[in-house]
C-alpha cells in the first residue's frame, strides 16, 4: 500500500523509571526509524514524551513497529502508542 | 512541527471524551443490478455488494490502528430497493428475498448495517414502492442488519398523506412482529421529509439516484468533545461559547475528513461527503443533552432549550464546513432519546415532552428520533405524530424524520431496553386526543409557497 507520508508520532506516557527513553530509541534504532524531534514532560507526576519519527526506511511494517512499541511499554509498565502524524497535522493546522 | 500539547489534546479527545468516527459508509448503486428475473437480481445484487464493499472491514481496521481512531460502524447503503426490484418483484414475499440477500451480503464483508430497503413516496407511490412498504414488516422481522427508510415528503412536492397513513399501520405491523424483543425491529425504520441522498448515519442511510456508482461517506462523532471544551468557557458570553463550539466542531470534522480521504484511497472508491453530526451514544460523557446543560440549561427539555439547540447546530455546521471539502448527509446535532443518556436523565425528571421534542426538530438535524411510546398508541395517532414531523420539514426546507417505536404490551412509566450503542429508553406519553378523520381524509397535501415568506 502506498503511504502519503512516512512520518508517526510516538507517545510514551506513564510512571517514570530509567530507561524509558533508551528502550524506545534503541527499538527504533535497530528498525533503521529515524528521530526527528523528542519533547519530553511530566504531566502530574506521570511521564509524558512524545517523538516525531521517520519511517522511510523503516525495517517493519507500520503495524509490527506498533506491537513491537506494545511490547516494549507492557515490558517496562508505560503506555506507548504509534500514530501516522496527519491525523494531528489535520486537526492542528489550517 | 506538531508540539507535544497538541499530540496530548488530541489523543485526549479519543482516550477520554469518547472523539471516535461514527461509520464509515460505502454507498453502492444497485442500478446495474436490475433484471426482471428475481433469482438473476438476487444473485446480481450478492455480487454486486460483496465485490465493491470486499475490503471495508479491513480498510476501517487499518485506518483504526495507524491513526488511533476507534471507526464504530462499518455500513453499506444501496440505491433504494424499491427502484431496483419494481421489475422482478410481485408481491411482497418477492421485495422480502432482496432483503435476505441484502442481509447475507452485510454479512459477509463484516458491514454492521445496511441500509437502503427504502422508497421514495413524496409525491406518489408506484406499485414496487407500496410493495416494499408493506414487506417491511417481514423484511425486518427476517433479517438481523438491514435498514429501511421511506421519504414521505419534500417541499417541493408536499407530503404524501397516503403514504403517510400507510406507515402509521405499518410501524404497528413491525412492533407487534417484534413484540417479544420490547418492538425493538421499529429502531430499523425511519420516515423522513426531504431525504438527503449521501446520509451515512442508519436507519436512513441510502445510495440516491443522483449519486455515482459507488462513494465513500463518513459520520463523525464528538458530543464529549464539544461538553468538555465547553466546560472551560463556563459564564462567559454567547460569543466565547460559539467560538469555542466551532473551533471544537473543526477539529472533530477534520478526523472525518482525513478519514473519508483515506478510506476512499485504499478502497479506490471516491469520497462523498463528511457528515458533521453530533451523534450522542448511551455512554456518559457522549451526550448532545449533556452539551445543551453545559450552556446553561438543567436539563435538556427546560426553557431555552430550543435556542441552545439551535446556536449549537449552526455552530457546529460553521466550524465543520471549513474543516471538510465537501459536507453532505444530515449535519447538525441529533437528539435521539435512547441513545442519550442526558436525554433519558431529562424523560425521567420530566424535563422534556414529545411536543418540545417536536420543536427541538425544527433547529436541529433529523428529528423525532428512537422514542418509546405506549404499545397501544393507535396507528392513525402514529400517523397524526408523523405528518407533523414531515409538515416541519417541508415549510422549513429541512430533513425532518421520525423513528418511533410503540413497545407492544408496554405504557407510560415502563422503560424500554435497546442494548448496546441503541441504549434504553423511558416510555413517553403521546397525546390521546384521535386524529381519525384528518388520517382518513386520503390524497396529499400541496407543496408550500416559495414566496412570501414569513
Amino acid at each position: 500500500m502506498d503511504k502519503t507520508t512516512d512520518r508517526a508520532i510516538i507517545t510514551v506516557v506513564g510512571k517514570d523509571t530509567v530507561g524509558i527513553i533508551a528502550r524506545v530509541c534503541t527499538y527504533l534504532s535497530e528498525n533503521r526509524i529515524n528521530v526527528l524531534d523528542i519533547s519530553q514532560t511530566i504531566v502530574s507526576g506521570f511521564f509524558n514524551m512524545m517523538m516525531i519519527v521517520d519511517m522511510a526506511e523503516a525495517k517493519q511494517s507500520f503495524l509490527d513497529c506498533q506491537k513491537g512499541l506494545d511490547e516494549i511499554g507492557a515490558d517496562i509498565g508505560v503506555s506507548i502508542k504509534c500514530q501516522r502524524e496527519e491525523i494531528f497535522e489535520k486537526m492542528h493546522r489550517i | 512541527m506538531i508540539n507535544i500539547w497538541e499530540v496530548n489534546e488530541t489523543n485526549k479527545m479519543v482516550e477520554q471524551e469518547n472523539l471516535d468516527v461514527r461509520t464509515i459508509t460505502i454507498g453502492i448503486s444497485l442500478l446495474s443490478c436490475i433484471d426482471s428475473d428475481l433469482k438473476k437480481l438476487n444473485e446480481k445484487i450478492y455480487e454486486r455488494i460483496t465485490t465493491v464493499a470486499r475490503d471495508l472491514a479491513a480498510a476501517a481496521e487499518t485506518i483504526e490502528n495507524e491513526y488511533g481512531i476507534p471507526i464504530v460502524n462499518k455500513r453499506i447503503s444501496v440505491t433504494p430497493v424499491a427502484l431496483v426490484g419494481g421489475a422482478a418483484c410481485r408481491t411482497t414475499e418477492d421485495f422480502v428475498t432482496i432483503a435476505h440477500t441484502m442481509d447475507r451480503a452485510a454479512q459477509a464483508v463484516g458491514a454492521n448495517l445496511i441500509g437502503g430497503y427504502s422508497a421514495l413516496v413524496s409525491k406518489g407511490m408506484t406499485e414496487a414502492d407500496e410493495l416494499l412498504i408493506r414487506s417491511i414488516p417481514e423484511a425486518l422481522c427476517t433479517t438481523e442488519r438491514v435498514c429501511s427508510s421511506v421519504n414521505l415528503a419534500s417541499t417541493r412536492t408536499g407530503i404524501n398523506m397516503d403514504a403517510v397513513r400507510l406507515m402509521g399501520e405499518i410501524l404497528l405491523e413491525v412492533a407487534e412482529r417484534s413484540k417479544d424483543r420490547d418492538s425493538v425491529d421499529c429502531m430499523k425504520l425511519v420516515v423522513f421529509c426531504n431525504a438527503p441522498d449521501d446520509n451515512p448515519f442508519m436507519a436512513g442511510a441510502f445510495h440516491g439516484v443522483t449519486e455515482a456508482d459507488a462513494v465513500i461517506n463518513v459520520g463523525v462523532s464528538g458530543p464529549g468533545v464539544v461538553k468538555t471544551a465547553l466546560e472551560k468557557v463556563r459564564g462567559e458570553n454567547f460569543e466565547t461559547l460559539c467560538e469555542t463550539i466551532k473551533k471544537t466542531a473543526f477539529k472533530v470534522t477534520r478526523v472525518g475528513q482525513l478519514v473519508a480521504q483515506e478510506a476512499s484511497r485504499m478502497l479506490h472508491i471516491p469520497f462523498g461527503i463528511v457528515d458533521l453530526s453530533l451523534a450522542p451514544t448511551p455512554a456518559v460523557g457522549d451526550s448532545v443533552a449533556d452539551i445543551l446543560c453545559e450552556i446553561g440549561l438543567e436539563y435538556a427539555g427546560a426553557p431555552g432549550t430550543t435556542a441552545a439547540l439551535a446556536l449549537l447546530n449552526d455552530q457546529v455546521k460553521k466550524g465543520g464546513v471549513m474543516a471538510s471539502s465537501y459536507v453532505g448527509g444530515l449535519s447538525g446535532a441529533f437528539i435521539p432519546v435512547s441513545e442519550d443518556q442526558g436525554m433519558i436523565d431529562a424523560v425521567q425528571a420530566g424535563a422534556i415532552t414529545l411536543e418540545k421534542l417536536e420543536a427541538m426538530t425544527c433547529v436541529c438535524s433529523v428529528g423525532l428520533d428512537m422514542i418509546a411510546i405506549p404499545g397501544d398508541t393507535k396507528a392513525t395517532t402514529i400517523s397524526g405524530i408523523i405528518a407533523d414531523e414531515m409538515a416541519l420539514g417541508m415549510v422549513n426546507q429541512k430533513t425532518t424524520a421520525a423513528r418511533l417505536i410503540p413497545v407492544i404490551g408496554k405504557g407510560v412509566g415502563d422503560t424500554v431496553e435497546f442494548g448496546g450503542l441503541f441504549g434504553y429508553a423511558p416510555i413517553m406519553p403521546v397525546n390521546r386526543f384521535s386524529c381519525d378523520a384528518f388520517i382518513h381524509r386520503g390524497g396529499r397535501i400541496p407543496a408550500p409557497i416559495h414566496s412570501f415568506k414569513n
